[in-house]
Parts: C-alpha cells; structure tokens; sequence
C-alpha cells in the first residue's frame, strides 16, 4: 500500500469569500447564535468532559470514604448524594453528550456533508442538554442535591420519602437530556440517510456513521420510555397522582419497567458509537481494512434490536415468575453472539495487518482487553439464579465499570488522541499519551477488579460505610488507590492537552493516513467542511481514491460552498436529489431551550411569573422559527432560483 | 453473648440449599470464564504483535471468515448453550415449594427488619431464628420503600416491593449465625439494615419459639418496674411493642425480647446496657437519620428504662 | 461505477426535487418516538389493568362511549380536509388550502372543547387512584397534542395568508399534515384502551 497523501480538497474559488459565508460573527452573537456542527460538538465534548471531572472527583470522594471501615469523610447523606450524582452524571451528562459531540463532529465529515440536515436542531439540542444538566445540578443550590441512586426506584423518590427539591430537578433534567439526545438522534438519521457525499452508497457508509444509525433508532425507541418513568414520578409528586403509589392501585414495579426498558438499550446507545470508533480507529493502525464490514454493520443492528428484550435482567430479584425471567435470562445470552461477532472481526483484522502501537491503539487494545472481562461478567450476571447473589453487590458494581468505564471510556481516550489533530490541527504527544495509558490500564484494574472479590464477598452496593472484620478492608483500600492511579492517568492526559497548545506540533491533513473522508480536508476543519464534495467510489475513499476525487460544479463544488449548499442524496446509492441551505447563524434555538427551562424551573420553585416569561420567549422564538421554515425553500426552489 | 457474626458473608462459603447450588454454578462459570479470558485474549496479543513485521493482507482474507464463525458464532453458540442450559436447569429447581415448610414473614422498614412467625403470637426484629434442615417459605414484604433481602451465606436475593408479598425459599444446612443484608438502596441509612439469620437445630428452635411466646414482661426489679412504667407513658409507647403491656405499636421494632438481642439498631452497634443507654438518649448519635427521636429526657427514666429492656429476653 | 459517474457531474436533477423533503423525514423520526410514548403510556395502563382486582379501580364506573365516538368521528374525519389542503397546496389553489385547513382546525377544536367539558363531568379526579391518574395523563397527553396541532394549524394559515407557502412543494404544509394525520391514529389507540376496552372485559 503507497503512502500518498490525499489532496485537500479541491482549491477553493476564493477562501476569502468562503470565509466571510461561513465565518460565525465574533463574540456572544455568534456564541449563542452559532449553528456550525462543528463549534457545537466541541461544545458538547467540552462540558462532558466537564461533568467527567467532576463526576469522577465525586467518585474519589467516595472512595476515600470506602477506603477504611467505619470512615467519618462523608456523612450518609453526603454520600448518597455523590455516588447518585456521579451515576447520573457520567450516564446523562458525560457518556451520552461525549459520543453526540464526537458524533456531531465527525458523522457529517465522514458523509462528506457541509453540516447536519437539521444545524438549528442541533444547536437547540445543546443548549438543552446543557440546560437539563444544570437542572440536575440545581438541587445542590437548593441543599438537596437529588439521592436516589441512578435509576431512582419509586416509592423512595416519591415526595414522602424524599420530599426535598433536588428528586424535582432530577426528574426534569432526566426529560431535558432525553428531549437533547432525541433531538440529536433525529438528526443524525437524518443527515446519514439524506446528506452523504454522490456515491456513498448504503455499503459504503463508514461503520461509525453506521453506529449512529442504530444509536438514533435505539434513542428513538427507548428515551420515551424514561421520559414516561420520571414524568409520571414527577407528577405522583407534584400533582398527588398515583401511579407508583401502591396503596392508591398504582404499581411500584412499573417504574422499574419503564425505567430499565429505556435502561438497558441505554447502555448500547452508549457502547455501540464507543464500538464504532474502535472499528474505524484499529484498522487504521493495522493498516488494513476491516474485516466483516457487513458482519459488524450486521451486529450492531442485531445488538440494538436484542437490547429491547432484555430489560428484565435487571430486576431479577423482584419476584416476576421464573419462566418469565427466563426469556430474559436467555435473551442476554443471545446479545453475546453479535459482541463476540464484532470481537473476532478486530482481531481477525489486527491478525492480518500490521499493529503500530500509537496512543489510540494502545487505548483500543485497553478497549478489547477491559471489554472482554465486562462482557463475559456480564454473561454470568445475565445467568438468571446467579444474578440473584450477585444482584445489587459490588460484583455489579465491577461489571459495569468494566464496561463503562472501560468499553466506553477507553475508547473516547483513543478518540481524543485519533481526532485531536483533526479538530485542532495539532498532534498530541506519544510519550505523554503512553504513560497516560499505562496508569489509566493498570490503575483501572487495581480499583476496579477487587470489585468482583467484593460482590463474592457478600458488600451491597450503596452502602455509605462497612464494619470492620467482614474481610471488606485491604480489598476496599486497593480499589480506593487504584481509582487515585486511574484519576492520575486522566490527568496525564489533560496535560497533554495542555502541552500540545503550548508548544503546537503541526500534524497535517492526515496524520494517520487513514480512510474516511473527514481527513479529505484540511486539519482543524475549515468552517465550509468541504470547498468542493468528495465523490465517493469506495468503502475506504482516502485508501482506494489516490488521488481523491471532488466534485467541481453545482452544488457540490465551490459554489455550492460560498452558496452554503448541503446537496441532499437519497436512495441506496446517494444519488443527487436535492440541495440544502445552512441557515445563518441564530440564538433562536437559545432562547427556546432558556425559554422551556424557566417554564420547568419556575413551575418547581412556584414562581409563576417567571413561568409566564418562560413561556413567553419560548412560544415567541418557536414562532419566529417556524415562521422562517420552508424559506429557503421559496428562495431557492428551482423555479424560483435567479 | 456472641455479637459479631462468625466470618465474611461470603456467597461462597455456603450453608444453605439454594447458596450451595449458586457457588456451584459460581466455579462452573468462573472456569469456562477464564478460558474464554485466557484463549480470546492470548488471541488479541497475538494478533496484535504477531503482524508486526508481516505486510498486511490487502483486501479481506479467507482467515477473516474462519475467525468470524468460529470464535464468533460456532465456539459461543456451544459455550452459550451450556450457560442456558445451566440456568434453566438450575433456576427451575431453586425456589420451588418444599415438604412442609416453616412460613417467616419478614417487612423491610426504613432502617430495620420486622420478623414474625404466623400463626404464633411471636414477633421480634433484626435477628431471625430457623431451624436447619427443615424447608423455608420466607415472606418478603415491604413496610415503605424497596428492600432487598439477602444472606449471602444461605440464598440469593428477593425485593420486598410495597404491595407485592414475594416468598423467598430454602433450607439451612448448619447450624451457625449468619449475616443478612439489604441489599436494594432505602434510603439514607441502607448501610445499616443489616440483620442476622440464627440458623438452630430443630430442638433448640422449638425451644426458643416456646419460650419467645411465654414471654411475660414483668420487671425483675424496682428499678426496672419504674422503667417499664416511664417507657409506657413516655413517647416510646407509641412506637414499640411489648407482648402484655400497653406497648402496641409497630412503627418500630417489638422489643419483647430485645434484651436477647444481639446488636441493636439493625446491626449497628453490639447491644450492652452502656450502647442501649445511648441509643435511647439519642439514637442519631449510632445511626444518624434514624427514624425514632430522642424521647426521654430525665437521665434516671434512662436508667430505669434500660434496666426494663435488658430484662426483657 | 454508473453512481460514480453520474456523481461526477452532480447537479439538480432536471425535473426539480425528487423525494420527500428532509423536513418531513426528520418529522417522520419524532412521530415515531412520540408514538413509542404513547406505546408506553397504554402499556402502563395496561400493566396497572393486569395488577389491579378491579377495573376502573375503587368504583369508578366505565367511561361512557356513546359521547366520545361522536367526537372520534369528527376528529378522524378531520383529517379529510386536510389531504384537501395538501392536495390544494400542490396545484398551487392556495385559497381552497387555506379554507380546508380551517375547517380542519374547526373540527379538531370541537374535538378539544368536548374533551375539556368532559373533564368537568367525570365524577373523579386523578388523585383518586391510579386508574384515573392514568385516564387523564394519556387523555390529556393526547390533548395537549391536539392543541400544539391547532396552534400550528393557525401558523400555517397565516404563513399562507402571508404567502410564505411554496406552491407545489412545501415542507411547513407536508409536515403539518404528517403530524396531523398522527394526531388521529394516535387517538385511534387511546379510544381503544380507555373507552372501548373496559366495557369488554
Ligand atoms: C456499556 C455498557 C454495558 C455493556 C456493553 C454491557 C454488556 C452486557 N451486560 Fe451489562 N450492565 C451495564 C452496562 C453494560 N453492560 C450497566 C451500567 C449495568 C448496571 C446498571 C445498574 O444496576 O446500575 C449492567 C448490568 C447488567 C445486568 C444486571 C445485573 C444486575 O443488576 O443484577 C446484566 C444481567 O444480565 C447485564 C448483562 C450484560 C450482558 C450479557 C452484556 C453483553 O452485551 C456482553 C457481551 C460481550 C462479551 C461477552 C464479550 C465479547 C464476546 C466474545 C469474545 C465471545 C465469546 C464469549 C463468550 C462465549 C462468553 N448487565
Ligand atoms: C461512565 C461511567 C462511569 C465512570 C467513568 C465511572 C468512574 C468511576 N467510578 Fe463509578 N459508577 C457509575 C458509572 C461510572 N463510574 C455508575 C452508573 C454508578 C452507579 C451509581 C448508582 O448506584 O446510582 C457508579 C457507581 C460507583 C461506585 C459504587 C458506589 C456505591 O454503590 O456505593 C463506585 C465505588 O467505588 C464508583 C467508583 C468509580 C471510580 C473510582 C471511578 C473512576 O474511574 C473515576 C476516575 C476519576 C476521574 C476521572 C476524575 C478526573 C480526573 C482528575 C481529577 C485528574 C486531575 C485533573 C486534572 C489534572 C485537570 N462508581
Ligand atoms: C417515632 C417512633 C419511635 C419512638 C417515639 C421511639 N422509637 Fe425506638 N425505634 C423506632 C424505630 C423506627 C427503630 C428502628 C431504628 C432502626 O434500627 O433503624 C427503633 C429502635 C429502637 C431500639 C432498637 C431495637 C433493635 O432491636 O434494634 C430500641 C431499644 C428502642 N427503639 C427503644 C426505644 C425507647 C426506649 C423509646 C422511648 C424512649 C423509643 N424507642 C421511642 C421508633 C421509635
Ligand atoms: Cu433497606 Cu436498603
Ligand atoms: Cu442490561
């Protein structure tokens, strides 16, 4: 295989003109006003990684709490309150917006799109999402930060056993991020299925634009039903209904139903992009093409459909008949078979290529190793009786980080130092990504392997303290200073990050010389994307296109771009339809997302006024929006076209 | 007195039916885990260094395919197949009726265990006596919020879910004092609603069922009358229950017998006269957030009142 | 290599736009998780049906029919006018479209009046039990819909009185009516479980 570097895309007619198209106004206008896919996922990226810190500071704390019998760091409540808002946090507000940010990035270059189908959407989807985590965060402001646990069984959230303010804002910023990331979903399926690059047929579609399709229908499916969940909790407590008041006809089981329904497929809608970065990031560095492209596209469907009848598996100890669980218990085992598919097409792939050992591979090979002892714990915890020792232990506790933290973490790191250079333009350092890695793996062994020895050893979870003399003790302090080792190899790589901004290395179009084609343009991204459409003729355009092809008129070429046209393709094969217009830049989606926010808020604290305000700005800028739909349409319509 | 329990609660160190069948399952699993650990990753270093001097294969490879159906489909449908056979085969047989069995019924309160044993007058709290050997039929119910029920040592777990009545069952092997947990988060004292299986021979379970139903409350001495009058007219009767008093209430635990107890406060603290005094005077102080109050305030109705409750056992 | 080569030379294809319009798909995507919200909430109903000894619970008699099929009538029927308004619309009759919108919105707010008037008449609230919570969050969810429906029924017409409708092809009117038509066969469901259900068991 050559080493040619593709051609950037194709010279612009005049980058100055481009510029002044596509260019966001400079300071707070164009900061709330922004609609460019790009800016937004970085945003997401950014406050993730924000939560991430914060929600694992609160992890550490915990862990100094756990890390002696009998400690007096925290008190009950205190420590309720983190280890709820570290699960909600890295479930809600890390993972979910980590992989729409990357997602948001990266799925409409890979198409070789300009932006999403829908920029405005996805602006609002933000600004939701960020609105809904500083909700959740609110109960802190107010004393009483939400203490539920993650998945805040009813009847202990309802207002009789927790009747302070933070389950409120719990429940709604548990809406408001699903609201975000149906949005988000929407838009995903969209753009792929109407905006991909002339050619790209369906067989050729990245397999991590591929994940996406299934996270969006995944998301599409699952989030009502935890939307139902903490509704229907927040009016049992607001408006005295009684729909998980079982001395009222209401059922508390039903809550679990709905909650887990949403719950488990949740936790594909989190491993499957996580999946897709590592399919399209180990082939590079094996420097071959992935193997079982259709069986992996195949697997991830199949993930996506099981994962909706498996639900029950986390309410093994509730007393539903055991024929019943059974299905469940089988249907767990079932979802193996597209993991283990997926698991043997990456090494088949490594087995044929040639394995350099940068950062991002050496995350993804952390990936494959830390996965494969979540997926088979997790196989043991799916074994019906089993589960009922190991249910609500630390064994759980062990499984889910290892698949969390590990399939899902690991591979947003590998992420981080594969697209840096994208987003930035500069490389990250190998030696200080290396150490990084080896105190993130090993650290994360040594905090979270006693976990499962833990669950043997008979500890619950979400216990505030233990006794002395039930052989908790040296095991317990291991995992507390693993966690600090994991936390340091975190922070490497913050410094990493540091480093690389205060001494730049320049990392060119494609450092990795890799396949997809958001790495058939300049590195950090021009603002346009593409000055002129990649036209798509392969699977891996950047390995089989030497040089790349562009596109050079319509739409698709430079005048598209100073026209700030999205050619819209359709059917299997991507033919041109259609074409698109990026709006220019608005806050309206701003004010509807601030707008539903203090309606929400302001109907918690009875503040009615303020609801009113609320209520105002956002029926005023959803018509404003509305109003304008369908304009490009009259201004660019053929017919109608100058 | 014995006040901790004898070892870990380990899940593996068995001394019920349905434990022992689990830890079973447990090593079964553990050992095809580890080959399926062992052989999967030694193929991932493989894989990842073998190549590293080798040209990659341009294109796919015949090799591709026979990894994607061996190691993903054939090998796992094998290996699933048996993990579902185990789990049928054995979740079948758990938690099937017995031959005459002993019904207990438990309820899961915020923080604590309310044990009764039907169609006898006996209730007591936190500590549950079984005889070996002979079937049980464990009822869970939930007071208030969900509660787990588990003993690692003899059975997996059973919410106790408010309006629903689950029945846990299994039979005890040995005789030994086991420690038993909620396991399902209840709120800001989860940590302490521990409580303990007294796992007896038959003979010394009637024994003890006899005697916890004669029990008869009368004061041992003068002190101890005095207490049982303060703890009759004070707050503390609008709470607890005492078999043949005026103590009926049961939004607390019954203390006929709390002087036998071991620990009190759902195994928060080891019951001395020294511990029970304090927890009287400010029961937050062992157990912050419990749900009872402070209730006596002159230090000699403390005095008296202790002496009443050590000598109820 | 045909897709290549005709992508070589992307333009517009000749005869204008083919396909639905982006609009529509992504409307189509949020109609079906609306719908998997109201696939949860008759789920429920039916989950709390199945737990409970009795149905309606606590002697709440069965809602009555005969009322509410007159107004289903008039709500499903009003959907015909609006396949009128699309089909107006795109030969370009834009006064027939707007009248057909308005006696769609008319039917569909007599539809809502009635629903309001007979909360006034229901003889329970939804503290009651939770069988009445679930009869008025499904039935006011539904609601609600209906409403946020006429709302942007009015937006459409006066984006036609203000002639910011294409003629032919327009995505305010495609999508309006997709949500429209949803709007009744979600109903068509609610009707089933709430109304009709109960008086067959
Ligand atoms: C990224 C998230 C993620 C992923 C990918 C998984 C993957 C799996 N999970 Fe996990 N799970 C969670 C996140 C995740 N889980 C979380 C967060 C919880 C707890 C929530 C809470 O209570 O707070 C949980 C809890 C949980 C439970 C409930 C436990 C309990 O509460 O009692 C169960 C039970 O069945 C389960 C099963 C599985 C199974 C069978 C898989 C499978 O998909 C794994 C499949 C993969 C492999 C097995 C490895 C690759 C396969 C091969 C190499 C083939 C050969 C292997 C064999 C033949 C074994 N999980
Ligand atoms: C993605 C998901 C995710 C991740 C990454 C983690 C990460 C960690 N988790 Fe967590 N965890 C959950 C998801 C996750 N967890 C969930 C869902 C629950 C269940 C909650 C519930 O029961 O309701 C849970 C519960 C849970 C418990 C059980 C609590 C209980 O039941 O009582 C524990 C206990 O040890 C724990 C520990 C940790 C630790 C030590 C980390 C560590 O990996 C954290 C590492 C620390 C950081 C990443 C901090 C940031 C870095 C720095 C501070 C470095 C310095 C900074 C600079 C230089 C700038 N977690
Ligand atoms: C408001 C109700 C209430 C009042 C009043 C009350 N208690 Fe309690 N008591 C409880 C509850 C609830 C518990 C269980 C606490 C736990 O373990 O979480 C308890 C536990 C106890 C225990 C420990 C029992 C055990 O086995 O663990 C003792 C002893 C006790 N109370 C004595 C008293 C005395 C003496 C008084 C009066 C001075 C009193 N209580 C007043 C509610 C009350
Ligand atoms: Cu009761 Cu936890
Ligand atoms: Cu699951």
């Amino acid at each position: 295989m050559t080493t040619l570097l593709p051609r950037p895309g194709a010279p612009p007619a005049d980058e100055h003109e481009l510029r002044e198209r596509w260019e966001d106004d400079p300071g707070i206008p164009g900061f709330f006003g922004t609609v460019d896919h790009k800016r937004i996922g970085v945003r997401y990226l950014v406050t993730a990684f924000a939560f991430f810190v914060v929600s694992g500071i609160f992890a550490l704390v915990m862990r100094v709490q756990l890390a002696a019998p009998n400690a007096h760091v925290l008190s009950p409540e205190a420590y309720n309150q983190l280890f709820t808002m570290h699960g909600t946090t890295m479930i809600f507000l890390f993972n979910t917006p980590v992989l729409a940010g990357f997602g948001n990035y990266l799925v409409p270059l890979q198409l070789g799109a300009r932006d999403m189908a829908f920029p405005r959407l996805n602006a609002f989807s933000y600004w939701i999402f960020l609105l809904g985590g500083l909700m959740m965060y609110a109960g802190f402001a107010f004393g009483t930060a939400p203490d539920g646990g993650w998945f805040a069984y009813a009847p202990l959230t309802d207002s009789l056993y927790s009747p302070g303010k933070g389950m409120d804002f719990w429940a709604i910023g548990v809406v408001f991020v699903g609201i975000s990331t149906t949005v988000g979903a929407v838009n995903f399926l969209v753009t792929t299925f109407k905006c991909r690059a002339p050619g790209m047929s369906l067989s050729r579609v990245p397999i991590y634009v591929w994940s996406f399709v299934v996270f969006g229908f995944m998301v599409l499916f699952a989030v009502p039903a935890v939307t139902l969940a903490a509704g229907l909790l927040e009016f049992d407590r607001l408006f005295d209904t009684a729909f998980f008041r079982p001395g009222q006809g209401g059922n508390a089981l039903l809550y679990q139903h709905l909650f887990w329904f949403w719950g488990h497929p949740e936790v594909y809608i989190l491993f499957l992009p996580a999946a897709g970065m590592i399919s399209t990031i180990l082939p590079v560095f094996a420097r071959r093409k992935i193997a079982g492209y259709t069986w992996i596209v195949g697997s991830l469907v199949a993930i996506g459909f099981i994962s909706f009848g498996v639900w029950v598996h986390h309410m093994f100890a509730t007393g539903v008949p055991v024929l019943a669980m059974s299905f469940f218990s089988a249907a767990s085992l079932v979802i193996v078979l597209p993991s283990g598919v997926q698991f043997f097409c990456w090494i088949a792939t490594m087995w044929h290529g040639k394995v350099r050992f940068h950062t991002p591979m050496l995350f993804a090979m952390g990936f494959l190793l830390l996965f494969l002892l979540g997926g088979i714990t997790g196989v043991m915890v799916a074994v019906l009786p089993w589960d009922w020792q190991a249910t609500d232990s630390y064994f759980v506790v062990a499984h889910f980080h290892y698949v969390l933290n590990g399939a899902v973490v690991f591979p947003i790191f590998a992420a981080i130092y594969y697209w840096y250079p994208k987003f930035t333009g500069r490389m990250l350092s190998e030696r200080l990504g290396h150490a990084s890695f080896w105190v993130m793996f090993i650290g994360f062994n040594v905090a979270f392997f006693p976990m499962h020895m833990l669950g043997l050893l008979g500890m619950p979870r979400r216990i505030y303290t233990y006794e002395s003399g039930l052989g908790w003790d040296w095991l317990n302090l291991v995992s507390s200073i693993g966690g600090f080792m994991f936390a340091t190899g975190v922070g490497v790589t913050f410094v990493n990050l540091w480093v690389s901004r205060k001494h730049p290395r320049d990392a060119g179009p494609n450092p990795w010389d890799a396949d997809t084609l958001e790495w058939a343009t300049e590195s950090p991204t021009p603002e346009w994307n593409f000055a002129a459409v990649p036209i798509v003729a392969s699977r891996h355009p950047l390995w089989d296109q030497r040089p790349m092809t562009f596109a050079e008129d319509g739409a698709y070429g430079p005048e598209g771009a100073l026209r700030r046209a999205i050619p819209i393709t359709g059917g299997l094969g991507a033919e041109p339809e259609d074409v698109l217009y990026v709006p220019p830049e608005t806050a309206l989606p701003f004010w509807v997302a601030l707008g539903l926010a203090l309606v929400f808020v302001a109907m918690l604290v009875q503040a009615q006024l303020v609801a009113i305000v609320g209520l105002a700005v956002a029926a005023v800028a959803v018509l404003r929006w509305t109003w304008r739909i369908g304009d490009r349409d009259i201004a660019t319509r053929p017919e109608t076209e100058p | 007195m014995r006040f901790a329990v004898d070892t870990p609660p380990s899940i593996l160190d068995a001394h019920g039916s349905e434990a022992h069948h689990l830890a079973n399952v447990w090593w079964i699993m553990l050992g095809i885990a580890a080959f399926v650990y062992l052989v999967v990753g030694g193929f991932i270093v493989l894989a990842s260094v073998r190549g590293r001097r080798r040209e990659p294969a341009e294109g796919p490879s015949r090799h591709d395919q026979y990894f994607i159906w061996i190691g993903g489909v054939i090998v796992p449908t094998v290996i699933l197949m048996f993990v579902a056979f185990l789990t049928v085969h054995t979740g079948a047989a758990l938690r099937a009726p017995g031959k005459n069995p002993l019904r207990v019924h438990v309820v899961g309160k915020e923080w604590w265990w309310a044990v009764e044993y039907p169609g006898t007058s006996v209730v007591t709290a936190n500590e549950i006596h079984v005889p070996v050997g002979q079937p049980l039929e464990i009822q869970v119910d939930a007071g208030d919020v969900v509660h787990s029920f588990w003993v690692p040592q003899l059975a997996g777990k059973l919410d106790a879910i408010p309006g629903q009545h689950n029945i846990l069952r299994f039979t005890v092997r040995q005789v030994g004092v086991y420690r038993g947990e909620c396991a399902e988060f209840c709120g800001l004292q989860h940590a302490h609603m521990n409580f303990r299986v007294i796992a007896e021979t038959p003979g010394d379970f009637t024994k003890w069922l006899l005697h916890e139903q004669q029990i008869t409350p009368v004061p041992s001495s003068e002190l101890a009358a005095r207490g049982q009058l303060a703890f009759n007219s004070s707050a503390c009767a609008g709470c607890h229950a005492i078999r043949a008093t005026d103590a009926r209430s049961n939004v607390g635990p019954d203390l006929s017998d709390v002087g036998a107890r071991a620990r009190l406060g759902a195994e928060t603290v080891d019951n001395t006269p020294d511990n029970l005094r304090r927890w009287i005077a400010d029961p937050s102080h062992f157990k912050p957030g419990v749900r009872m109050p402070p209730a006596v305030n002159s230090p000699d109705d403390l005095d008296a009142i202790v002496a009443y409750l050590e000598g109820l056992r | 290599m045909t897709t290549v080569e005709a992508a070589l030379a992307p333009s517009l294809p000749a005869a204008g736009p083919r396909g639905r319009s982006v609009g529509w798909w992504g409307v189509l995507c949020m109609i079906m998780t609306e719908a998997m919200l109201f696939v949860g909430l008759l789920a429920s109903y039916f989950f709390l049906w199945a737990s409970s000894d009795e149905w309606p619970q606590g002697a709440i008699e069965r809602p009555e029919v005969a009322r509410i099929s007159v107004f289903t009538v008039v709500l499903l029927g009003s959907s015909i006018p609006i396949f009128i308004g699309e089909w107006a619309n795109r030969r370009g009759r834009m006064s027939l479209a707007r009248s057909a919108l308005f006696v769609s919105f008319l039917m569909g707010a007599v539809f809502l009046a009635n629903q309001v008037l007979e909360y006034r008449d229901l003889h329970f609230g939804w503290r009651d039990n939770a069988y009445a919570s679930i009869f008025y969050v499904t039935t006011g969810l539904h609601g609600l819909h209906v409403l946020l429906g006429l709302l942007i029924n009015l937006v459409v017409q006066a984006k036609g009185y203000a002639r910011r409708l294409a003629p032919s092809h327009d995505v305010t009117v495609e999508v309006f009516s997709l949500y429209w038509h949803f709007v009744d066969v979600v109903w068509i469901f609610v009707f089933s479980s709430l109304y009709l259900a109960p008086h067959f068991a």
